[in-house]
């Protein structure tokens, strides 16, 4: 599949992002934020990073660059897209996702190799793993607290929609340790830390990650779910 | 030209790391008797021609499109007097 990876003014990630989805089996396509057309992707991956400096809030002009106007309308009509970090902040801020992410609790940036736990395999982008899989990836982040008020949060939980939990500590102060979000219908989803960081064993706590960038076959039905 | 302002301020409910590390740094200069700190943002928007309602409107559209969250923030909007 043609996974489609944006780079913003700022996106620091945008090049691992690509090397994941490569390694992950798919074809990455390069997409700029300044040009309102998809290439014909199959899927989209929002990177991790600054986009715009983080000026007024995280993701808050990205959410209105040309390339998200088309992201927006094709996530609506069920086109995959990760959000990763910057990219779940941007997703948030565009509304395709609950909540919102704000400065750590703790008030530093937090950087460490993070444990989780998959929740929701259910969606494009977890369908390799097995439900309950605890995974280490890459968290780094000065504005990752998830939140979002009470009834939301119980509608999410409800509905299974928190994708992947923190496990062994709380980094910071993401409401119900949660890390990753999805949409209703499962094509949209918003993690806090980086699965593609986390693909090699040379430059990476291991391969954990990977799942992430496995999924869309599992999910499209012509591959097995492959971590457990 | 006329001036609009419009202040965006975090939710009560909602943690404001900001304002505590400003609240922690009063105490340590002398500053006591200040019990809590919320820290928030203004903007001055300059109006070309008159303020009127569809002006205000226009602006409070602004606001809770780009200047503000409304998942995590509310706003206020008035014209300065005299700007």
């Amino acid at each position: 599949m043609k996974v489609g990876v944006v780079t913003f003014p700022g996106s620091l990630d945008d090049v691992d992002a690509q090397r994941a989805v490569r390694i992950g089996g798919n074809e990455a396509v390069a997409l700029w934020h300044g040009d309102a057309d998809l290439q014909g992707v199959d899927a989209v991956v929002l990177p991790g990073g600054f986009s715009y400096g983080d000026y007024l809030r995280c993701g808050a002009i990205s959410r209105f660059s040309p390339v998200m106007g088309e992201v927006v309308a094709a996530a609506g009509a069920g086109l995959p897209v990760l959000g990763i970090c910057n990219g779940f902040q941007i997703l948030c801020e565009s509304h395709l996702l609950p909540g919102a992410l704000i400065r750590n609790d703790h008030r530093k940036f937090a950087c460490r190799d993070q444990r989780l736990r998959i929740e929701d395999t259910t969606t494009a982008w977890t369908s390799s793993y097995v439900a309950g899989s605890e995974v280490t990836v890459v968290l780094k982040n000065g504005e990752g607290a998830f939140v979002a008020d009470e009834a939301t949060l119980d509608q999410i939980e409800a509905e299974g929609r928190v994708v992947a939990r923190y496990l062994g500590g709380n980094p910071n102060g993401s409401l119900r340790d949660i890390a990753g979000v999805r949409n209703e219908a499962g094509n949209v989803v918003g993690l806090m830390p980086h699965p593609e960081h986390a693909v090699e064993t040379l430059t990476g706590p291991g391969t954990d990650g990977l799942g992430f960038f496995t999924s869309l076959a599992v999910w499209a039905g012509v591959a097995e779910r492959t971590f457990a | 030209m006329a001036r609009v302002v419009v202040d965006v301020m975090p939710k009560p409910e909602i943690l404001d790391p900001q304002g505590k590390a400003v609240q922690g740094a009063l105490p340590r200069l002398g500053f006591t008797g200040i019990s809590d700190v919320r820290q928030g943002k203004r903007f001055e928007l300059e109006v070309e021609g008159d303020v009127t309602d569809e002006v205000l409107a226009d602006v409070h559209r602004a606001a809770e499109t780009l200047l503000s969250n409304p998942v995590i923030e509310n706003f206020t909007v008035r014209v300065e007097a005299g700007a």
